[in-house]
């Protein structure tokens, strides 16, 4: 097998807060190959987005720090990097698109003289040569008339554009992996559609690995290879996408699966539901972390932490002591 | 059966003003036409994307805002003309419940104070007797009357939607228009909200004005539902009849566009293009012709009429050139 382009290992972040130290992401260990894209799902304040951001290392710093364990990316490792190294790194090799691409975008300028910016400064065109590379990389994420388009400011497009402005701009200096968080949340669903059609097709276009971060499994389903699930800041489920549609092993993956009305399935009965709700990441059980929450709870759940483990099987893991 | 809310040729348009003298210049028709009608004990969902005018007709109907015309008729009484005084009563009859469960309760009351400020300001019973009417909706909406002194921040997104339906329900509504009232919570907690909305329904007899972007979540909750479009409904239905058989271009889009958690499943997709167009000058005869796959010489110059395609005892309507 080939080696993974990003791989993670016991990352660890966490943030003070007035109210003590919270540990957001806990050892949590992923792969990711070359040319695939992986989801990353989870319920607010699972620890998604923040596994996202250090990846780029832009965890806000203070309050929040990388507090261990290690981030290689085509074999060199990210923690610890010198800020100066970590910036070129993420205009050329890693890419970031945003949920919402109004923060994403400086309202003050043009796109077109955002994009150009990248594309003098990391692929060292002229002026003319980035505003052609401009045009023709708006073309690419299916912007209609692209050469007007380049001449207007972020606040003239829709939402959708927008998004997909900033998607070209991620893409302009050939990315070998694009972390998107929450890339079409804010948008509505027919856009939406049209978004998540161009990401994937990118995505095969160019060649690139992609994580997907997002709280919507319909969204998953759709655009990944492999996925996993997070609880308060763990990783309880990881397996190839067909399986943990299908066969859901943790509790919390099939509890979530069932909690979902579905288009479709008019049936006008009660949903399936998770009671409780999401422990406080500053007062933590010793033990599983969905312990409480869990039908299948035993009573080593609430001593000792299960860990990731698939036995033979290094493809799907869930960390779970009684998994379907 | 008698219908519990008539609304007939509901308009409401908002001025946009402009140059030296803030003349209006044009117009927003957020509502544009509007009619259906609701039955006691029913649920209306109204479905359609950012900007269509679904918000605005629930807060329309509510007379929270003035009609721009048209009528809405509540249990025989036609609320548009209705001085203050009469209009206050009349509030009893019909309550909402706000999407954003952090911004609709005040941080400096209690959840006591605001379960029963509807109470208070329509001076119903004695004080002690609404205090036990705060403990009796604590109960129904599954929260313990224990936390009645406790503060908003204390309570996470799902709790503090429990407490903004225990004010809506303080009156013994008849209707309740219901605005995304469980689109800003987790999947998990989501399902719970519903369901607790399902049962109040069964158990008190409350017509709900459904409002939402989330098809999947309208089709679980709906007896009936509507699809909005640049301020015009353009279709409703009975809610198994429209996802089985949507006729209208535009619900056949919109639900194809939904994604779905079935990795299995490879969707065939109707992919929009182009964006809603502004409602300050949308474009002449059928508001969605120029997304339209199925668009006619004629869609560009007449508006459609809106026609009943179903069956007596199932009524399906649609603004469609395809079946006039």
């Amino acid at each position: 097998m080939s080696t993974p382009l990003l791989s993670v290992r016991d990352l660890c972040v966490e943030f003070s807060t007035e109210r003590g130290f919270v540990r957001a992401v806990d050892r949590i260990s992923f792969d990711v190959m070359a040319d695939e894209t992986l989801g990353i799902v989870g319920e607010s304040g699972c620890g998604k987005t923040v596994t996202a951001l250090a990846l780029l290392g832009l965890v806000p710093s203070p309050p929040g720090h990388i507090a261990g364990g290690s981030i290689k990316f085509a074999g060199r490792e990210l923690v610890g990097l010198p800020e100066a190294e970590l910036r070129t790194l993420r205009g050329r090799d890693i890419a970031m698109v945003f949920q919402e691409p109004m923060t994403a975008l400086n309202p003050v300028f043009t796109i077109g003289s955002q994009m150009t910016d990248v594309l003098r400064r990391y692929r060292g065109l002229t002026r003319r040569q980035a505003r052609a590379a401009a045009v023709e990389l708006l073309a690419t994420v299916g912007i209609q008339a692209p050469a007007t388009r380049i001449d207007e400011y972020p606040h003239q497009l829709s939402g959708g554009m927008r998004q997909r402005v900033v998607i070209a701009m991620a893409l302009s200096c050939d990315p070998k992996l694009i972390v998107a968080d929450e890339p079409t949340t804010a948008l509505d669903v027919t856009t939406q559609a049209q978004v998540l059609e161009q990401i994937v097709k990118l995505q095969q276009q160019f060649h690139m690995a992609m994580i997907l971060v997002t709280h919507d499994l319909g969204v998953v389903a759709e655009t990944c290879h492999r996925a996993f699930v997070m609880y308060c800041g763990r990783i309880v489920e990881k397996a190839e996408i067909g399986t943990l549609f299908s066969h859901p092993r943790h509790p919390y993956t099939a509890g979530l699966l069932r909690s979902i009305p579905r288009v479709g399935q008019h049936e006008k009965e009660d949903l399936a539901v998770i009671p409780g709700m999401v422990p406080d990441l500053l007062h933590l059980p010793p033990g599983c972390r969905f312990a409480d929450r869990c039908p299948r709870r035993q009573a080593r759940c609430e001593e000792s932490i299960p860990e990731l483990d698939g036995g033979n099987d290094s493809r799907a893991r869930v960390a779970c002591y009684d998994p379907h | 059966m008698t219908a519990l809310l008539e609304v007939s040729d509901l308009k409401k348009y908002f001025p946009v003003r402009g140059g030296l003298l803030r003349r209006v210049v044009a117009q927003v028709k957020a509502v544009d036409g509007v009619s259906f009608t609701l039955e006691t004990g029913k649920t209306l969902g109204l479905v359609g994307e950012s900007g269509c005018g679904k918000s605005t007709l629930g807060r329309v109907i509510l007379q929270l805002q003035k009609p721009t015309g048209g009528k809405v008729v509540l249990a025989g009484e036609e609320l548009t003309s209705l001085g203050p005084q009469r209009l206050l009563e009349m509030r009893r009859d019909m309550q909402i419940v706000f999407q954003d469960p952090f911004a609709s309760l005040s941080p400096r009351r209690t959840v006591a104070q605001t379960i029963r400020e509807p109470l208070d300001v329509h001076h119903i019973g004695t004080r002690a007797a609404r205090n036990r009417r705060v403990e009796e909706l604590l109960h129904v909406v599954g929260m313990r009357p224990a936390i009645m002194d406790r503060y908003p921040h204390e309570f996470s997104g799902g709790q503090r939607q429990r407490v903004g339906i225990a004010r809506a329900l303080a009156l013994n509504p008849k209707l309740i228009v219901a605005d995304e009232p469980v689109s800003a919570l987790d999947v998990s907690v989501r399902a719970q909200v519903l369901n607790l909305i399902a049962a109040l329904q069964r158990e008190h007899g409350i017509a709900f004005l459904f409002i939402s972007h989330d098809l999947s979540v309208v089709e679980h909750v709906s007896d009936h539902v509507g699809v909005m479009y640049l301020g015009k409904l353009v279709e409703t239905a009975p809610a198994k009849e429209i996802y089985r058989d949507p006729r209208h271009p535009y619900t056949q889009a919109l639900l194809s566009a939904v994604p779905v958690p079935d990795p299995q499943r490879k969707s065939r997709r109707i992919v929009l293009t182009g964006d809603v167009p502004s409602p300050m000058n949308p474009p002449p005869g059928c508001p969605f012709h120029p997304r339209c796959p199925k668009v006619m010489a004629v869609c560009s110059q007449v508006a459609p009429p809106f026609v009943d395609v179903g069956s007596a005892d199932r009524p399906h309507r649609v603004a469609c050139h395809l079946y006039a």
